[in-house]
């Protein structure tokens, strides 16, 4: 059984390794290898790494296996200094579902693509985006370290950010994709910071020394309540920046940009639910500290309030989709901070599920009703029910659709606090920089004259004989 | 050493452009071959110092002067190797003004430096290597004041700053500070950068990149003053290069013009390893020789991307989008890989060290470490927004083939290869530069010092005292 588990497991982590290499190549030595044989490699991996799941599952279950550990070795250490980073996955009660309902969404979403991304420019580019995307997803969920779940985090992060930038000729996807890959950024800092406060703490990064030895989610934490505090509050910002929590929730209608099967994994099912994955795992260090659980309560309701708010307002399917799920992650989280982590888990599933096929019905919606209407003859008449909105009073009512409608003004808070003066000062400094060289380059003796230093000759290319 | 002076003076017989390009090439690869076998030959004799077999300069000079150890011998082939794929991915368009013999020279000088052991062989040599530059920046017609108004400046720090440490028997914190700051000068410490600016502006790229990517004055560092300095000097560094990082990291983000924009990069990544050194531990040091390595070799890749870019399409600015993609898609997924493997992406050469960096701030102060994940998130964030810049947007019109040429793909593929194999399998550098740690950091008496991991001996102490974990 053992060697059983081994095979499937160490399988399920080489597949999406072999998929990201062989399109790795692809790109670099820009092999024409055609739509047929890229989707034929990136369709047999994605099927051997979702067998070797159901597999290992399987014997797991038969075994009556609680948790099972599949140790690589170290990727480096240096025992003088107490550096170690194992290379090591678990497999338990958290990660092979969410693993599984990972494989089984990303399969969905390679037999999709094909067809939908047919003939599209750059239809290499989302599989290179896609197979980095599976490669950090099955890190993420497998990992037994904090220092694995944080490689798989940052490669969610950087094909998230390519792959909403994937209509590369037009601005408004790429400056979305920097948009949402700036957010990520600070959020993995938080991370990172919690990563190797948990390694400073506990020695190793492992999450049985953290969480004690008992497989999840019957763990506990071994820090002090102050120390689970800061800790727990670094890795809630790191989640509410991954999962698109307040104040975080402006970047998720922007990565609607990229491409449907792109947005139904990402946004409707798996990266979107990472962070909610990521409170799951370290939930032990969040139950250490009741004020980081109230916290985690009420962020998870506000976001789902405003979420649930601005969703109604939207004026396309994949922005009021998005925000639908952004008010379900919301709950999720609420439900992991009142220490309901099994029936979260059960909601992340069951909701990316339904998410995931409603974004890949999206680009179809207006087919559909047409084809309801074919079939009845006229268009559908929706009976009128007394909506929740109709018992607000209108100046309530007013005010909600004026902030949904600014997205909680969320982007705005961000915009005038951080991002403005951040750059408001440092092209300050630059514009001041250059006038002092422009200066001190004067007032040095017998210089040439810089004025015309900013214009610079185009040099035609000459070709050499 | 001696190998690239002799292509320099090769390369001037020649008459013919193709044929000195060709010299060039030919002995900065054998001196990369040179140096790579000087490496490996140290790494087999496990010795803690390697002296000349034939001791030609001692016997002339009266002292032995070049000596190699664990911190200088990777970083000679580290120095051939960019200097070789200078050379290798000069563009056509700039052939014709390129300095090989400049840049073999310089080639020659760094290598020097990177062996030479003796104080005053390492001022003199950090004198001459500003030479070649100068004379780069002449050739092109450009002012060269402020690129001597900084670089006599920190030459007269560091030359006084020593006199004054070798005469003062109180040990006293005069020389040291003096010494120190010629070093930042020379290093573009925040605020003396404005020349490091300059130069990248009005110098031939490729010299610029060559002149700064090595970082010859953080070696300089190590062998004149780190790390017995006293507590004042390392506050001074710690901050100088915590305020470096931060603010040049914010200067990246908002520059319009491409070599402004590698400049803060690299200004930015560069005081990381200041931050490691200033932290006097095994893990500070450890971390910092890591990302000196890592940073040397993605920048040098990542400029000379750029480089080959802009010979491509001229100046090069981001006030729109280029869209050159389809183009140059080699070149594209190799700007994004080394501007990520800078910043310390995962599996890339940059991940373990900056981790290691960040744990050893944390370790010493906290919030040090915090502002090092700052100045590394600004970092990303520039790298992706330039990528965006230059390789998306409408598609670039031209009938011309701008793709990767064969020289190009070659350099390309050797520093990918090193990028990611380096990064997927660290533990060689990381044992290699631990043990170079240890031998600066134990003291030259016969006691053997062994730090705890738990001490902590950055000296930050004036910014932090109230937040740090360990009082």
């Amino acid at each position: 059984m053992e060697a059983y588990l081994y095979w499937t497991g160490l399988t399920l982590v080489a597949s999406p390794l072999l998929l990201i290499s062989g399109l790795v190549a692809q790109q670099v030595f820009g092999l024409k290898l055609g739509e047929k044989v890229l989707f034929r490699w990136t369709l047999t991996l994605t099927s051997i790494g979702l067998l070797a799941c159901v597999l290992h599952a399987i014997g797991m279950l038969y075994g009556s296996r609680e948790s099972y550990h599949l140790e690589l070795g170290q990727w480096v250490a240096l025992d003088e200094l107490e550096i170690h980073f194992h290379f090591k996955f678990l497999f338990d009660r958290l990660s092979l579902p969410f693993c599984l309902f990972s494989w089984v969404l990303c399969w969905t979403v390679v037999v999709f693509s094909h067809r939908y991304l047919h003939r599209e420019n750059g239809y290499e580019r989302f599989f290179f985006g896609y197979g980095l995307f599976v490669l950090g997803m099955t890190l993420a969920s497998l990992a037994g370290t904090v220092e694995v779940l944080f490689c798989g985090w940052e490669m969610v992060g950087l094909s998230s950010a390519l792959l909403i930038a994937f209509f590369q000729e037009r601005s408004t996807p790429v400056r979305h994709g920097l948009r949402v890959w700036s957010i990520y950024r600070f959020a993995d800092a938080a991370f990172l910071v919690a990563v190797l406060l948990l390694h400073h703490l506990s020695g190793e990064g492992d999450f049985e020394h953290m969480t004690g030895d008992s497989p999840w989610p019957i763990t506990h934490s071994v820090m002090a309540p102050e120390t689970a505090f800061w800790v727990g509050l670094l890795l809630l910002v790191a989640a509410a920046g991954k999962s698109g929590l307040i104040p975080f929730s402006g970047w998720l209608p922007r990565a609607m940009e990229g491409p449907t099967p792109s947005s139904a994994i990402f946004y409707g099912a798996l990266s979107v639910h990472l962070g909610a994955f990521l409170l799951l795992r370290s939930h032990a260090i969040l139950l250490a500290s009741p004020a980081l659980c109230m916290a985690t309560v009420g962020l998870g309701l506000a976001t789902a309030l405003l979420a649930g708010c601005i969703a109604r307002v939207q004026p396309d399917i994949k922005s009021s989709l998005a925000f639908a799920s952004l008010t379900q992650v919301g709950l999720i989280v609420a439900e992991i901070g009142l220490g309901l982590e099994v029936f979260a888990l059960i909601h992340i599933i069951g909701h990316g599920c339904l998410r995931t096929l409603q974004l890949l019905r999206a680009p179809t919606l207006l087919h559909d009703y047409h084809t309801i209407e074919n079939a009845i003859g006229h268009r559908p008449v929706t009976q009128s029910q007394k909506s929740f909105g109709s018992m607000i009073p209108k100046g309530l009512s007013d005010y909600l659709y004026a902030l949904a409608h600014d997205k909680g003004g969320l982007d705005r808070f961000l915009n005038f606090f951080f991002v403005n003066p951040c750059m408001g000062f440092f092209r300050w400094c630059d514009r001041n920089e250059k006038r002092i060289t422009t200066s001190l380059s004067v007032w040095v003796p017998s210089q040439p004259d810089r004025s015309s230093r900013s214009a610079k000759l185009i040099e035609p290319m000459e070709i050499e004989s | 050493m001696i190998a690239p002076l002799i292509g320099s003076w090769l390369q001037r017989q020649k008459s013919q452009l193709a044929a000195r390009r060709k010299v060039a090439l030919i002995s900065s690869g054998l001196t990369l071959i040179l140096a790579l076998g000087a490496w490996i030959d140290f790494s087999l004799l496990d010795v803690p110092q390697a002296h000349d077999l034939w001791p030609l300069l001692s016997m002339l000079l009266g002292q032995e002067w070049l000596i190699v150890d664990a911190l200088s011998s990777p970083l000679l082939p580290l120095a051939a190797l960019i200097h070789f794929l200078v050379i290798l991915m000069t563009p056509p368009t700039k052939r014709r003004r390129f300095p090989y013999g400049l840049v073999l020279v310089m080639e020659t000088l760094v290598l020097l430096l990177f062996a030479c052991r003796l104080p005053e062989g390492i001022l003199l040599l950090m004198a001459l290597s500003a030479i070649p530059p100068w004379m780069d920046l002449k050739a092109r017609g450009h002012a060269t004041g402020l690129f001597w108004m900084h670089t006599l400046t920190s030459l007269a720090l560091m030359v006084g700053g020593w006199l004054l440490m070798e005469s003062d028997q109180k040990g006293g914190p005069l020389g040291p500070v003096l010494l120190m700051m010629g070093l930042l000068i020379r290093a573009g410490s925040v605020p003396f950068h404005l020349w490091v600016a300059d130069l990248f502006e009005n110098a031939s790229f490729g010299v610029a990149i060559l002149h700064v990517t090595p970082m010859a004055s953080a070696y300089a560092a190590i062998r004149l003053i780190l790390p017995d300095a006293p507590d004042l000097l390392m506050d001074l560094l710690g901050v100088l290069a915590l305020v470096t990082a931060l603010y040049s990291a914010g200067m990246a983000l908002v520059q319009q013009e491409a070599r402004r924009f590698f400049c803060f990069l690299f200004l930015s990544h560069s005081s990381l390893v200041w931050l490691g050194l200033e932290v006097i531990s095994p893990l500070g040091w450890t971390a910092g020789l890591c990302v000196w390595i890592s940073v040397s070799l993605c920048m040098a890749g990542f400029g000379l991307t750029l480089r080959a870019v802009e010979s491509r399409v001229g100046y090069l600015d981001w006030k729109h989008y280029r869209g050159l993609y389809r183009h140059m898609p080699m070149l594209a997924i190799f700007f994004l890989l080394s501007g990520l493997a800078c910043i310390g992406f995962p599996g890339s050469i940059g991940f373990i060290g900056m981790e290691m960096l960040v744990e050893s701030a944390l370790n010493a102060y906290p919030h040090v470490g915090v502002m090092v994940l700052l100045a590394a998130a600004l970092n990303g964030i520039a790298v992706l927004a330039v990528y965006f810049r230059i390789f998306t947007g409408s598609i670039h019109p031209g009938s011309i083939s701008l793709a990767a040429m064969p020289h190009e793909k070659w350099a390309v593929g050797i520093l990918g290869i090193l990028i990611i194999g380096v990064g997927l399998a660290p533990q060689s550098g990381v044992n290699s530069r631990y043990q170079a740690a240890m031998e600066l950091l134990t003291p030259a008496s016969n006691d053997t010092w062994i730090p705890s991991h738990d001490q902590a001996s950055g000296t930050l102490g004036s910014l932090s005292d109230g937040m740090n974990p360990n009082h």
